[in-house]
């Protein structure tokens, strides 16, 4: 009874259930960022002089580490799924509004007057020619934010057993049992690999007009700023 | 106020302020396990990112790696560090270093990349060696974004850093680990204050940093 899979039962689930909670509590938050980012994104493009308190107040609340945030949290939302949620929410803002702003800016001007010409309202233009260009960009972010989420989650075993997959740590830990950590980094690390693989198909299908493969650098100038905001983010 | 009532209290504890579990002892270990971190990690990512950087090749394998080294999660990774070799500050470093070589490698390599080919160029036709190139024109040019890479770097290990004292270290992290086992709140909160703060004067530290050694010329154009 002490193979790979078995899992205490302190636990009170099996390995898939810790699977299926760990992406849940590692995916709804970069879901939750996304939604809140996207207004966020599209107000700091329509008011420039936005972008940059929005970008520090996100820099430095991504600053607070992620104990820290988790145990402050824990007065207001006790210690449940909640406090870990939260703060990988926060979290993913700081990817994922500039990936959004940066994808939406890089538009071309001509685009945005051909498709007004055509007479698309404001919001048409948002949703089918800005967002869909943007996509890129977009996903870029989501793929950082949702790898350095499923690895933060673990950190939740810490506040009483809130981590999912990580909660075996804490197990290998006090029943001595090694390779129940050796799972809990490998299926992480697995997960991780296996959602961004899934987020780089969805962007294939979501932009059948780029290139394949080849990845187009920046000759000059300034950088991929997406590629350097991300960067800064992976925790 | 409760929140505040509780960081008040712990500060306010002058019991917190010296010995061997004191706030001065607790941040000096801190900050000492980051610059480790820190300066090992540097020691892996600058030169490898300024090279590829330099020569352009190597980039897709780069990123291959940050996606490696990110997928593997590091409080798992600190856990079965210390799980299978021991307790020991080496089995703490390791994954330290691996989750602050990603950001510094990646970022130094697109920081190389993005410089104006112009200037190098000239500085090439000029008779500059490659050497020189690299020092005197790619370095100062992309210094902004390297730091902002190293900044990153760093504040990833002060916050991971923390949880190091789950396996048995020092640093800030043994007052929000001590103090959750102890149901001592004020402890942890005052903990959790501790290193936010930490984080932020680590931001501000390299604020500084890069208004004094990037030069006004880099700065002006960035």
């Amino acid at each position: 009874m002490n193979g790979f899979f078995d899992i205490p039962s302190d636990l009170q689930h099996s390995w898939l259930g810790l699977v299926g909670l760990h992406l849940r509590e590692a995916l709804l938050p970069v879901l939750a960022g996304l939604v809140v980012s996207l207004p966020l994104a599209q107000l700091c493009v329509r008011f420039r002089w936005l972008y940059p308190p929005v970008l520090w107040v996100t820099t430095v609340l991504y600053a607070i580490p992620s104990l820290a945030f988790f145990v402050l949290l824990i007065d207001y939302t006790g210690q449940t799924e909640l406090t870990v949620m939260i703060p990988l929410t926060v979290y993913s803002l700081v990817v994922l509004v500039p990936a959004i702003v940066d994808g939406v800016r890089s538009v071309p001007q001509e685009t945005l007057a051909a498709a007004t010409a055509m007479g698309f309202g404001p919001v048409r233009r948002y949703l089918q020619v800005q967002l869909p260009i943007a996509v890129p960009a977009i996903i870029a972010g989501l793929r950082v934010a949702t790898v350095s989420s499923i690895s933060l989650v673990s950190v939740g075993t810490l506040i009483g057993n809130q981590g999912a997959l990580g909660n075996l740590l804490n197990d290998a830990n006090i029943y001595n049992r090694p390779e129940l950590a050796v799972n809990a980094v490998l299926s992480m690390a697995a997960l991780a690999i296996l959602a961004d693989g899934l987020l780089v198909g969805l962007r294939l299908l979501l932009t059948p007009w780029m290139p394949r493969r080849t990845r187009t650098k920046p000759k000059a100038g300034r950088p991929d700023p997406a590629v350097l905001a991300l960067e800064d983010a992976a925790r | 106020m409760n929140l505040l009532h509780f960081i008040n209290a712990f500060f306010s504890d002058s019991a917190h302020w010296h010995g061997y579990d004191g706030i001065p002892t607790r941040v000096g270990e801190h900050i000492e396990y980051t610059l480790e971190a820190l300066a090992l990690a540097a020691a892996i990512g600058l030169p490898v990112g300024l090279i590829t950087g330099h020569t352009g090749r190597g980039g897709n394998a780069l990123s291959l790696i940050a996606t490696a080294g990110r997928a593997l999660p590091t409080f798992g990774l600190l856990v079965l560090m210390t799980l299978l070799l021991g307790f020991g500050l080496v089995n703490v470093m390791i994954p330290l270093v691996i989750l602050a070589v990603p950001p510094i490698l990646v970022t130094t390599y697109e920081a190389m990349r993005s410089v104006d080919p112009s200037p190098v160029d000239a500085a090439r036709g000029m008779g500059m060696s490659e050497a020189g190139v690299l020092f005197q024109v790619e370095l100062p040019a992309a210094l902004p974004l390297i730091l902002s890479g190293l900044r990153s770097g760093a504040i990833q290990i002060v916050s991971t850093a923390t949880i190091a004292a789950y396996v048995s270290l020092g640093g800030l992290g043994r007052y929000i680990v001590d103090g959750l086992y102890q149901r001592n709140y004020e402890k942890v909160v005052g903990g959790a204050t501790l290193v936010a703060g930490l984080a932020l004067v680590t931001l501000a530290v390299f604020w500084a940093l890069t208004r004094f050694a990037v030069s006004a010329g880099v700065r002006r154009s960035g």
